[in-house]
């Protein structure tokens, strides 16, 4: 090791100006300390440049050496303390020994400069390999790169001062851009913090952050648990080609890996999640403990490669914390069920202690909550694929004979009926004293509860199997030919939206704006008052479902087998979850969970912030009926010819 | 301790920490930069700085009124000499017996970059997005009233298309510039707002102000990460750092939130020269000694420049009726 004090060396080629924080490069022949020709400029940072330059104590050989050069540009008083600084932490360099780290040959300081003078490596950084590359880099390269990683941090976090005590140095800023690839592949970590940039005058808004530091970093936190974030972001990086510095910043746990880059192993992606936990003490506790596992993990891929195998999860070893428990998926009971003579198409109604349900039987069934027994069946002249409404005693309920029967919810004995010119298979709505639904003469009737008057009707362009739902004194309903229409309470038309196809589902109506599903496989929604669409969410296929909204966030089933949900304010999707049928079931809300029937024959709890399974129960044929839940039980009917009560 | 061997650039050079800010420069075209909000400069907000006041009852604002009405005020502030922001303001109301939806379009934009580059990205990104949203949207607007085939744009696309046409401009007119941008389209009773950056929305309710929208900041995430406080946040160093602006270039993502406007709701758009001095219990008081919603822009204009007035300051509240 040199003197680092022998600062009086001349610099052959005058330093430009002498203009205090002046970066001007030295040109290529420059010859510092009569040692040092420069070759070239490697870099140009906010500090300095760093150079390629020829040791020319060794004039018979070429040997080349890297100079990172420190513009100083504290004022000349400060200047001495800054030029202390930078020898003491040289000399801390000076002393470190690992071959991932360069060596360093020589430092001096002359005038406001001070350089660095170390080993020079032949090859290039991992973010201009990465950049360069045009598929996905393979697995077993990171893993490699990983381990050399934890062995030099792991080296550099159980460094000792001279007095033997452990002072760890952090690293502070591992990015691919700081890790070299020699000429051998093996990793160099090149940009140690003395000689790090740093853009002097910037100040004010400005566009683009680090992307790998630990969130505890801003806080002036550095700590060997934050080079294992920067660890986890650098890989998580290398392995999925999503610059972090273009992505909201700690945004990894919302990028998982195998999204990006579905070859690479779960056991890999947990690894990387893990060292990228916000809270530090949830991290790897050490760089050696994360070696540790990506080589338990190395070690099996070699194993299974004859298998060809992608590893399992159960191996990896993670610190404990508060994350994921697996999903429960527990076996379930129903409470009871009751046998209709048909298919139970329609939903359920519960009211006054009794499940109410139409049956393709003709039948509309009362049964008693607690058992699942009879109460009473009442006979229509045709098929029952709606579901009934009730107000106090009456329970209403549209038939494909053309008209809307009125039983009473005690006995089942009709109290009135009304005609329809059409079957009808719409949902009616009870409210302000009147029955509104929509049948195939392609009219919406509102009809007086108590006497079964007609109070208006309005005709539509097609027929009305929807719902209709009524709010701000207007009521909201689709029709097969894809019109959408709202009419005020005299039955006058305010507006018509037009969808591309039918609209079957039944809309809902929320401050103001109306929610609905598409056979265009949309879900749109609605300005109340203008009619103007304010987003729409593309499924795959047709919407029969009828949405539902908890909080932000609004639920809905689609053919394409999948129930999703979709964040209210502004039609993106939060999750979604497949099922091996159409979800053509309306999904049902209790607490923290949705339930949603499928033609796969199953009804699905789900935890509605997640999408996650809580338990799916078998039925034995496809469910189009939608679930209800009350009293933290769950009623749905099934092609089966059954209606299930199940605990929810 | 750690032995941070970065610390002595930091101590040196201003105890700056300039990490990110160096690697922004190195690793891509040099950042957009808005000039010089100096923390040293400000002070404490006078009258202003009690803490919020608990709200048992909250006190009314100013006084409702059946019609929209339009508060706008906007200034350079103390220390700058030029103003990088945009506000751009347009209604449209048609009385009558077949009336149209009410209409509104409220950008505010700040731009960033040198050389007058900040303020040419902001009024160039402001002109954009009222452009295109007016040519999608006036048709349908203006349609006869008995034409029952309306065709009515789909309003978030019809902000999200605005919006990403202004991130174009911007990257081919200013390329080396690059703003916020914050705009609240009104149709009916709904709100669709468009937003990439750090300028904000809020609602004012009479118990405190609601912010609808959520700053692409550095300071922002490690906010919702537990990190820091809000009170940490406010004087963070790396406060002003964005990691999301329009004008740079591809693959923009931008925020879109539709709500309903409630009857007699207060939308208030600013720049971070008014929020980021004027914190939120101050924006209420001010609402609330105000007696209409000009003389609380203009109180909210004068609250930041008290406190300094480090940045330029624009301010649009719109009080809709009922």
């Amino acid at each position: 090791m040199h003197e680092t004090n022998k600062m009086t060396r001349s610099i052959t080629e005058r330093l430009p100006g002498g203009i205090p924080g002046g970066t001007t490069s030295l040109q290529p022949g420059a010859l510092l300390q009569d040692r040092y020709s420069i070759l070239k400029i490697l870099g140009v940072g906010g500090m300095g440049s760093v150079y390629q330059a020829r040791d020319m104590r060794f004039p018979n050989t070429a040997k080349y050496v890297a100079v990172k050069e420190i513009v100083n540009i504290a004022d000349p008083g400060m200047r001495d303390m800054v030029t202390k600084i930078f020898e003491r932490e040289a000399n801390t360099l000076a002393s470190l020994d690992h071959p991932a780290i360069p060596k360093i040959f020589d430092f001096f300081t002359h005038r406001d400069r001070s350089f660095l003078v170390m080993e020079f490596i032949d090859g290039r950084d991992l973010e201009a390999h990465l950049n360069d590359l045009a598929g996905m880099l393979p697995e077993a390269s990171v893993i490699e790169w990983a381990i050399q990683l934890c062995d030099v941090l792991s080296y550099l976090h159980n460094h000792k001062d001279p007095e033997n005590k452990v002072e760890p140095i952090v690293f502070r800023d591992l990015k691919p851009s700081n890790i070299m690839l020699d000429s051998q592949s093996r990793v160099r970590l090149i940009d140690f913090g003395i000689a790090r940039g740093y853009s002097a005058g910037q100040r004010g808004t400005m566009i683009g952050t680090e992307g790998y530091s630990p969130p505890e970093q801003y806080r002036g936190e550095a700590s060997p648990a934050g080079d294992i974030y920067a660890l986890g972001a650098t890989l998580h990086h290398l392995l999925t080609k999503q610059d972090p510095r273009l992505e909201p910043p700690f945004s990894f746990a919302e990028r998982p890996i195998r999204k990006a880059n579905p070859a690479a192993t779960l056991e890999l992606q947990v690894i990387v999640e893990t060292s990228l936990n916000y809270n530090p003490g949830d991290r790897f506790q050490s760089a050696q403990a994360m070696k540790d596992a990506l080589i338990g993990l190395r070690r099996r891929q070699s194993g299974q490669l004859a298998k060809g195998s992608t590893g399992t999860l159960a191996t990896v070893q993670v610190p404990v914390s508060g994350g994921a428990k697996p999903a429960a998926r527990g076996e379930v009971q129903p409470i009871w069920s009751f046998k209709c003579e048909d298919e139970v198409r329609g939903t359920p109604l519960i009211h006054n202690n009794a499940a109410f349900v139409g049956a393709y039987d003709n039948n509309l069934y009362a049964i008693s909550l607690s058992e699942g027994k009879l109460l009473w069946k009442y006979a229509t002249d045709g098929g029952l694929p709606g579901s009934p409404a009730a107000h106090q005693d009456l329970v209403v309920i549209g038939s494909e004979d053309r008209r809307l029967h009125v039983v009473s919810a005690r006995t089942g004995r009709i109290q009135w009926s009304y005609y329809a010119e059409g079957p009808i298979r719409s949902t009616a709505r009870i409210a302000d004293g009147h029955v509104f639904f929509g049948a195939d003469d392609n009219a919406l009737h509102a009809v007086n509860l108590t006497n079964g008057r007609k109070a208006w009707r309005f005709q539509a362009a097609g027929p009305i199997r929807s719902r209709p739902c009524l709010g701000n004194d207007r009521v909201y309903f689709g029709c097969e030919t894809g019109d959408m229409y709202g009419v005020d309470m005299r039955g006058e038309q305010r507006w018509r939206f037009k969808a591309k196809r039918g609209l079957t589902s039944s809309p809902i109506w929320h401050n103001n704006v109306i929610y609905v599903g598409c056979q265009d496989g949309m879900v749109y929604a609605l300005d109340a008052s203008s009619a103007y669409p304010i987003w729409r969410f593309r499924t795959q296929k047709p919407v029969i479902s009828s949405p539902v909204l908890d909080g932000n966030l609004l639920f809905i089933g689609s053919s394409d087998n999948s129930l999703y949900a979709v964040d209210l304010r502004n039609g993106r999707e939060a999750w979604h979850f497949e099922t091996e049928g159409q979800v053509n079931s309306s999904p049902a809300l209790s607490g923290d969970a949705v339930y949603v029937g499928s033609t796969d024959g199953a009804v699905y709890a789900l935890e509605s912030s997640t999408g996650r399974v809580r338990w799916k129960f078998q039925s034995g044929a496809p469910i189009t009926s939608s679930p209800v839940v009350v009293n933290d039980v769950v009623y749905v009917g099934s092609f089966d010819h059954h209606l299930y009560a199940l605990p929810a | 301790m750690a032995n941070s061997l970065t610390r002595w650039v930091r101590d040196l050079f201003g105890g700056k920490d300039s990490s990110a800010e160096a690697d922004a420069g190195a690793t891509r075209p040099a950042p957009a930069v808005r000039m010089a909000p100096d923390s040293d400069s400000t002070q404490p907000l006078p009258e202003l700085n009690d803490g919020p006041a608990p709200d048992t009852q909250p006190r009314p604002i100013w006084p409702p009124s059946n019609r929209r009405m339009l508060g706008v005020a906007q200034d350079v502030g103390r220390v700058r000499n030029h103003n990088e922001d945009t506000l751009m303001v347009f209604s449209g109301e048609l009385g009558g017996l077949e009336p149209m939806p009410q209409f509104g379009l409220y950008v505010i934009a700040d731009g960033m970059g040198g050389h007058s580059l900040g303020e040419r990205a902001s009024g160039v990104a402001a002109r954009t997005i009222t452009r295109e949203v007016l040519a999608v949207l006036s048709p349908s607007l203006l349609a006869r009233p008995d034409q029952d085939d309306i065709e009515r744009p789909l309003l978030t696309d019809v902000m999200e298309n605005a919006l990403l046409r202004s991130n174009q401009a911007v990257h081919q007119h200013v390329p080396d510039g690059g703003t916020t941008l914050t705009a609240a389209l009104v149709i009916g009773e709904s709100i669709v707002i468009g937003h990439v950056g750090d300028s904000r929305a809020y609602f004012i309710h009479a118990g405190g102000c609601e912010q609808l929208t959520r700053d692409h900041s550095l300071v922002q995430r490690l906010k919702e990460l537990g990190q820091i406080t809000d009170e940490e946040a406010a004087v963070h160093p790396q406060r002003s750092v964005l990691y999301r602006a329009v004008g740079q270039g591809d693959g923009l993502e931008v925020d879109i939130i539709s709500r309903r406007i409630e009857p007699g709701a207060r939308l208030l758009l600013c720049s971070d020269g008014m929020w980021g001095l004027v914190p939120d219990h101050a924006i209420l008081q001010i609402a609330r000694n105000a007696a209409g919603p000009q003389e609380a822009a203009t109180a909210m204009v004068e609250a930041a420049n008290q406190a300094g007035g480090p940045d330029n300051i624009s301010v649009v509240i719109v009080q809709f009726p009922g």
